[in-house]
């Protein structure tokens, strides 16, 4: 007989909500780079008012998770997992977040002529997201090893962000008319290595639910 | 370094085995019993855990038909080997049981009740025990203008709480709980827990108890015991937040036993 039948169908649904919200996520930050590769200026508008929605998953998530601490007194890996819940959800909100400011870097580039056609940040967001979809396995299935895979592709990004940036500083002094498209593309590199680095924050919330023991991926 | 482990620990246990009759209902039992800490045992039903802790003071030589071997070493005497006086082993090991026991006498003869036992007659003296007893565990407030009155009038609460005075007025060294709260209510089941929190300061104390959230709020070391075997025993805050053994975590989360 399962003794905690109720508890563990709960721990389920915290588990369902917070892939559903780190879905959305995953979805804004395409959304997102597809907005300001097309200069799409209502999706970008739309990316921004939809954070709202993910939002309200984390409250709904926290909330949950407050209620089964105060209600069913985990312990051990219980416990684990109500906190790395609340930890995740804390990830993927900023996840989320950085879509809207990616979105925000499209209204201000606005409908200027890029100053070249944008296929690097495309695929650091492929590989970001890469890391985002291995985090959220290893958490689905408790996959240690699948999350420990999931920082090593860290070093890829942060090499990626590093080239990046230093050509698009390049760009400035050749095109000084468009600072202002450049910074805020500098930015958007910025904001995708940020998704890497809650990707490995999540993968190591992982390793700490299955092993109980913390580790950090980037040391 | 080994002796300063040797000095923490009241009681070692060595290799204890435990039948009644045929039932062999403690196995291979090694346990160290810190000093001044309080060591939570826990497991389901017919673990061993009462059991366990009858041993500590000898009370399990009152149950007919049980053959022990092994060590139980209290304070570098193995109490096992039959020298031990009995009485002084209780007066330095005292136990608290499930409910509240009071002897149908006045608060103050409860208290006084192990002094006199204990050759203790002078009047000043006694008052003094049964003051500071009763400070002791938080009760002198509540019955120092009724002192004379019966304890069997007190609460529940105030019984067990009297019973833990009555076991202290004797000096004991290590106090033995078992399940001291479960007939309580949560309130005076807190006044107990915050009292053993407060004791820990002067007593080793070893609790059994049913109640995972007790064992994980007051104790320092916790023992899981499952079908007669010391399952594992570690330190509280591993054993409820990442304990070794695959069985411990099934208890302690509520899934089996």
């Amino acid at each position: 007989m399962n003794t905690r039948l109720n508890f563990d169908s709960n721990l389920k649904q915290l588990k369902d909500m917070l892939i559903e919200m780190a879905r959305k996520s995953e979805n804004a930050i395409k959304e997102s780079i597809d907005s300001l590769i097309n200069q799409e200026i209502q999706k970008a508008e739309e990316i921004i008012n939809n954070d709202t929605i993910i939002d309200e998953l984390e409250h709904e998530i926290n909330n949950k998770a407050i209620i089964l601490i105060a209600k069913e007194s985990p312990v051990a890996r219980d416990l684990r997992k109500i906190v790395v819940s609340l930890k995740i959800s804390s990830e993927v909100e900023r996840i989320a977040d950085n879509a809207v400011n990616i979105a925000k870097s499209t209204l201000h580039i606005g409908k200027e002529k890029h100053i070249k056609e944008i296929v690097d940040i495309p695929k650091m967001m492929d590989l970001a997201l890469e890391m985002l979809s291995d985090s959220l396995n290893a958490f689905l299935t408790e996959d240690v090893e699948l999350a420990r895979k999931c920082a090593k592709k860290d070093d890829k990004v942060d090499e990626m962000y590093g080239r990046l940036i230093k050509e698009l500083l390049g760009y400035i002094q050749k095109y000084p008319a468009q600072t202002n498209q450049i910074t805020q593309l500098a930015f958007v590199c910025r904001y995708i290595e940020r998704v890497a680095d809650h990707s490995t924050n999540i993968a190591e919330h992982v390793i700490y639910l299955v092993t109980g023991e913390r580790y950090d991926l980037n040391a | 370094m080994a002796n300063i482990t040797v000095n923490r620990q009241v009681f070692q246990i060595n290799d204890l085995n435990l039948w009644y009759g045929e039932h062999h209902a403690l196995k291979g039992i090694n346990f160290p019993i810190n000093k001044k800490e309080v060591t939570a045992i826990i497991g389901p039903s017919g673990c061993g855990k009462s059991t366990f802790i009858k041993t500590l003071n000898l009370m399990i030589n009152y149950v007919p038909n049980v053959r022990m071997t092994g060590e139980i070493n209290y304070n570098g005497q193995n109490i096992l080997n039959g020298k031990m006086d009995l009485v002084e082993l209780r007066k330095n090991v005292g136990m608290v049981f499930q409910k509240g026991n009071p002897f149908p006498q006045s608060i103050f003869d409860n208290v006084a009740y192990g002094p006199r036992v204990h050759g203790i007659k002078r009047k000043t003296h006694l008052e003094e025990i049964v003051t500071k007893s009763l400070m002791d565990v938080a009760l002198w407030e509540e019955v120092k203008d009724r002192l004379d009155a019966p304890a069997l009038g007190l609460s529940g609460g105030q019984q067990q709480r009297l019973c833990i005075a009555r076991a202290l007025a004797t000096k004991p060294e290590v106090l033995l709980m078992d399940e001291p709260t479960s007939a309580l209510d949560p309130i005076s089941t807190l006044k107990i827990e915050q009292l053993i929190l407060e004791l820990k300061e002067k007593y080793t104390i070893v609790i059994v108890t049913h109640n995972m959230q007790q064992a994980s709020r007051v104790s320092d070391q916790t023992a899981f015991f499952l079908m007669g075997e010391l399952i594992e025993l570690d330190d509280t805050s591993k054993i409820f937040s990442n304990p070794s053994d695959e069985r411990t975590e099934g208890y302690i989360t509520g899934r089996f036993g």
